[in-house]
């Protein structure tokens, strides 16, 4: 077991008055009393309670708060649905190109030709993986993806002189559905899922009608099944006038396998960060770009960037049934980069093989699992298999404890009590960058732990040992939250 | 394949334990209609140095920072990056990790952002500040939804001050609720507060400023809090946290939600994007707050430690009755903000301010001593002001470019009215030799 480590300090309780790590230079324009440039209303009266520490203090504190994180570099980190794939380091060096790291937003189109040029090629690379008609690079995660996708139905019907109110999602989606379409003004109606886990077709047919704008499914879906009646679903949908939206968490499944605008879908939004290997730095930056059929089009987010054979790139703002920005600029242009530096470095046949591959690990796992663990779904599965600790919670033994065991094991921990339609949920996305042996050390891991829920759940109740801290009492900090230092706290 | 670990000896031994002929039999739930019976139309696979040297030639046709002097703002800022942030940032630990849901195996991430989420309250003079938001604009969207969802009202008084920009995703936004923006208009260069006295009644939800606004000018924000409050409304104030070392916060001025575009605190202007939306309040809207919040408590042992909280206001929980659709924000760039913020300090983010306001007074005086120029507004400004050219701005910006200066932005593209306005903006990284150069060009230019 390793060492417990000790540090324990905020970067406040480093701080001693009078020391500073920065590096500013003098006044070199003849100047009065900068505080009197402004009138004194507006100058602070008092400094904020800010760190007061050396370069050395700063340096030592973030690479020692380092150590208390798990993450790809360090881990093998099965977290479903998050596809947390190896993040190559080309990328990073790409993205830090000082024409792309250091450029403004509002530097003429003359001037951010190269920046233009790099997200046109990408939009239209995205277009052909998805095989929709136009993509817009905007959105800045998945969940504003969604809003954009929604947003562009609502105008779209609204074009047609139809107001809808409700817009349809299985029991099985993530939250972000949900709460993006309530957000866009539309009552949220949830559909069951079968037997086998797939859309249920007759609850579908039942609910569909006139006043329904959208169905927004996830494909493959969140229990990690292909919906393999897509076909059906999207002719149906269409026969009543209702748009569907593809969530395409899971879009690591199908590159170059199968394309949302083949299957019958209308929008479609990408996760940069899962299947385009744009890291997920604690929690973000995403980028969500949009993918959508041509009659949609009217209405894709301001700015489109264009390309015209005389003058180049550029922006287009002349969109007049465009539903808007989404976010200040064009996009999270840094992701942009990192996503088209994966896409050129991989190919079609490396993107295919990217899927392949996803699907092969994903169905390895199962399989060595299946005979400790109870499948939540028949059959072989997509890019990610979903088990339950049913079983081990009839010994005492949650999916949560499973999950705090495997941090003991020197594994992040898959996805828990996702999704919500599986009892004790264990979601496992092994990515096609780990190898066997990698998934052997896990399955064996995992393999060890039922043997644990049987043999000594004390163990498993008590995990996890060997981390920062031990398990944290969440009741405590919703109810007296605190939420910030203060001095002397 | 590149960053595909498995042999082919391997798949296939892989394969026989599954007990599957294939990975195309692995597919079988996917209908063969349904597969692309052909390759993806995209380019080959290019080899390292080849994509170097492709990418490259692509970065080098941009007016990068470096090789050129910036005086564009209207919300992406040329501030200094202290070198430590890049190599901290990068280091795999906190670069490849998710959000943290498992807190035991991501107290790194936790305890940063909540150092983060402190420094933020402390800037912006509020009691509490979330995890992040996407950008400023998007905040400000938020915020405009957070005082609907407090007040029950659906208008929104919003001062002509605000970025253009921001304006247009807080429209996208209120579509879905079917909110109402009533614009104030402006009064040599400030929000007319007369014209917001009649704008705000028991409807208004809230007055939204930016502070300094989006001409640079700085806002009135006690009388603005003044007449909202009046009404019932709350006070939302737009303000860009590397000024707030400086300038007097929003929180002490009166405002309720404090939004605001953080990319000045040490993250790479990248084209606009990714930036980093900071969004605080006051501690009683705490539970209407949209995103991520961490907070303190301890584990079995009594040791501190860090976990997400007050998650049933979120999507992943409340699904439809979310505060927001908000999941993934964006984690990286307020760790680079938490690490500028320990850099500068309680004084340096003084200084940062004193230099930028000190630089821009000079810059905006050489600048309005050539014939035919001048300062369009009065009101005192901060780091950012506004220009009256004799002649379109769009033929000296790109006059200037030939002397590697980004003039600013003309704000035509914003207000038809300004046809021959050049907003520009001087951070603390300009020099005075970058300024009396941009005179220099200026007046030959305009001559």
């Amino acid at each position: 077991m390793e060492a417990k480590p000790s540090y324990d300090k905020l970067i406040f309780e480093l701080s001693a008055p009078g020391r500073f790590a920065h590096s500013l230079p003098d006044l070199d324009v003849p100047s009065a009393d900068p505080a009197t440039l402004v009138p004194a209303q507006f100058v602070r009266a008092t400094p904020p309670a800010l760190p007061e520490v050396s370069e050395v203090d700063v340096v030592r504190h973030y690479s020692r708060l380092s150590l208390m994180n798990y993450g790809v570099d360090t881990h093998f980190y099965p977290l479903g649905s998050c596809t947390m794939k190896y993040n190559p380091k080309i990328n990073e060096d790409m993205a830090r190109l000082p024409g792309f790291a250091r450029l403004h937003p509002l530097a003429p189109a003359a001037a951010s030709q190269g920046a233009l040029q790099l997200m046109w090629e990408l939009a239209r690379d995205l277009a052909e993986i998805s095989g929709m008609d136009h993509v817009s690079l905007q959105p800045a995660a998945g969940a504003q993806g969604e809003f954009a996708g929604v947003l562009m139905i609502r105008a779209w019907h609204l074009s047609r002189g139809e107001r809808r109110h409700k817009v349809l999602i299985p029991d099985s989606a993530h939250g972000t559905n949900p709460a993006t379409t309530a957000q866009a003004g539309y009552q949220v109606v949830q559909l069951k899922s079968d037997e086998a886990g797939e859309v249920d077709l007759a609850d579908l047919e039942r609910h569909l009608d006139e006043d329904v704008a959208a169905f927004m499914i996830t494909q493959p879906n969140t229990l990690g099944l292909f919906e393999s009646r897509i076909h059906q679903i999207t002719e149906m949908c269409h026969a009543k006038g209702v748009q569907v939206y593809m969530d395409g968490a899971n879009f690591n499944a199908i590159l170059g396998i199968t394309r949302p605008g083949d299957l019958g879908f209308d929008v479609c939004h990408f996760n940069l960060h899962k299947t385009f290997t744009t890291p997920h730095g604690g929690g973000g930056p995403g980028s969500g770009p949009v993918g959508i059929k041509a009659h949609l089009a009217p209405f894709l987010p301001t700015p489109v960037v264009v390309k015209d054979g005389d003058t180049g790139y550029s922006l287009d703002w002349n969109r007049a049934q465009s539903i808007g920005k989404l976010q200040a600029f064009w996009g999270n242009f840094g992701m942009l980069v990192r996503a088209y530096t994966y896409i050129r470095t991989m190919g079609p046949d490396g993107l295919r093989s990217v899927s392949e591959n996803a699907v092969l690990n994903a169905n390895y796992i199962l399989k060595r699992l299946e005979g400790d663990y109870d499948r939540a779904t028949a059959g072989p599965c997509m890019h990610e298999c979903v088990v339950s600790a049913r079983r081990q919670k009839k010994l005492g033994v949650s999916a949560t404890d499973i999950a705090k065991r495997l941090l003991d094991l020197g594994f992040y921990a898959p996805t828990t009590y996702f999704p919500l339609i599986v009892e004790e949920a264990l979601m496992i996305e092994p990515t096609e960058t780990e190898s066997k042996e990698t998934l052997d050390q896990f399955c064996d891991a995992m393999i060890q732990i039922a043997r644990e829920a049987e043999t000594n759940p004390h163990l498993l109740h008590e995990a996890p040992v060997t981390t920062s801290v031990r398990r944290l009492d969440q009741t405590l900090a919703a109810r007296q939250p605190v939420l910030r230092w203060n001095a002397g706290a | 394949m590149r960053y595909i670990s498995n042999t082919p000896a391997q798949q296939k031994e892989m394969l026989g334990r599954i007990g599957a002929a294939s990975i195309e039999a692995l597919l079988a739930n996917v209908p063969t209609k349904a597969r692309l019976s052909r390759p993806l139309g995209l380019p080959a696979a290019m080899a390292e140095a080849d994509l170097v040297r492709h990418l490259r030639a692509l970065a080098a046709k941009d007016a990068s920072a470096d090789d050129y002097s910036c005086f564009l703002g209207a919300g992406s800022y040329d501030h200094l990056i202290p070198s430590p942030i890049n190599h901290l940032i990068s280091r795999g630990e906190f670069f490849t990790a998710y959000t943290p849901y498992q807190p035991e195996a991501s107290q790194g991430t936790l305890r940063t952002i909540f150092e983060y989420q402190t420094m933020m309250a402390e800037l912006t003079g509020m009691d509490v500040a979330n995890a992040s938001i996407y950008d400023g604009a998007s905040s400000l969207a938020e915020a405009v939804l957070m005082a609907h969802a407090v007040t029950g009202r659906n208008e929104t008084a919003f001062s002509r001050g605000i970025n253009p920009l921001y304006g247009q995703v807080v429209e996208t936004y209120c579509e879905g609720p079917d909110l109402r923006l009533k614009r104030v208009a402006l009064a040599d260069g400030v929000t007319d507060l007369d014209a917001l006295r009649r704008a705000v009644t028991d409807r208004t939800a809230a007055v939204v400023v930016q502070y300094p606004n989006f001409l640079g000018c700085l806002e009135d924000l006690r009388e603005a809090g003044e007449i909202a409050h009046a009404k019932g409304a709350l006070l939302v104030v737009a303000a860009d946290p590397v000024n707030l070392g400086f300038l007097t916060p929003p929180g002490a001025l009166g405002a309720d939600i404090v939004v605001g575009e953080g990319q000045g605190l040490g993250v790479p202007m990248s084209y606009g994007g990714p930036n980093l939306g900071v969004f605080a309040c006051r501690a009683e809207l705490v539970r209407r707050m949209p995103g991520r919040l961490v907070g303190a408590t301890v584990d079995r042992d009594g040791h501190r430690g860090f976990v997400l909280t007050l998650q049933t206001r979120e999507q992943h929980i409340r699904r439809e009755k979310a505060t927001s659709n908000i999941c993934t924000n964006v984690a990286l760039c307020a760790l680079m903000a938490t690490i500028y913020v320990s850099i500068m300090g309680k004084q340096g983010l003084r200084r940062v301010g004193e230099l930028a306001t000190a630089k821009a007074h000079y810059a905006a005086a050489r600048l309005a001593e050539v014939p035919g120029v001048q300062l369009r507004h009065r009101a005192p400004f901060f780091k950012e002001f506004a220009l009256e050219l004799p002649k379109a701005p769009e033929r000296v910006v790109k006059r200037l470019l030939r002397d590697r200066i980004l003039a600013g932005v003309p704000l035509k593209a914003f207000d038809r009215g300004a046809k021959n306005a050049l907003l520009v903006a001087v951070t603390e990284r300009r020099t005075k030799d970058e300024i009396d150069a941009y005179a220099a060009a200026l007046a030959a230019a305009v001559a």
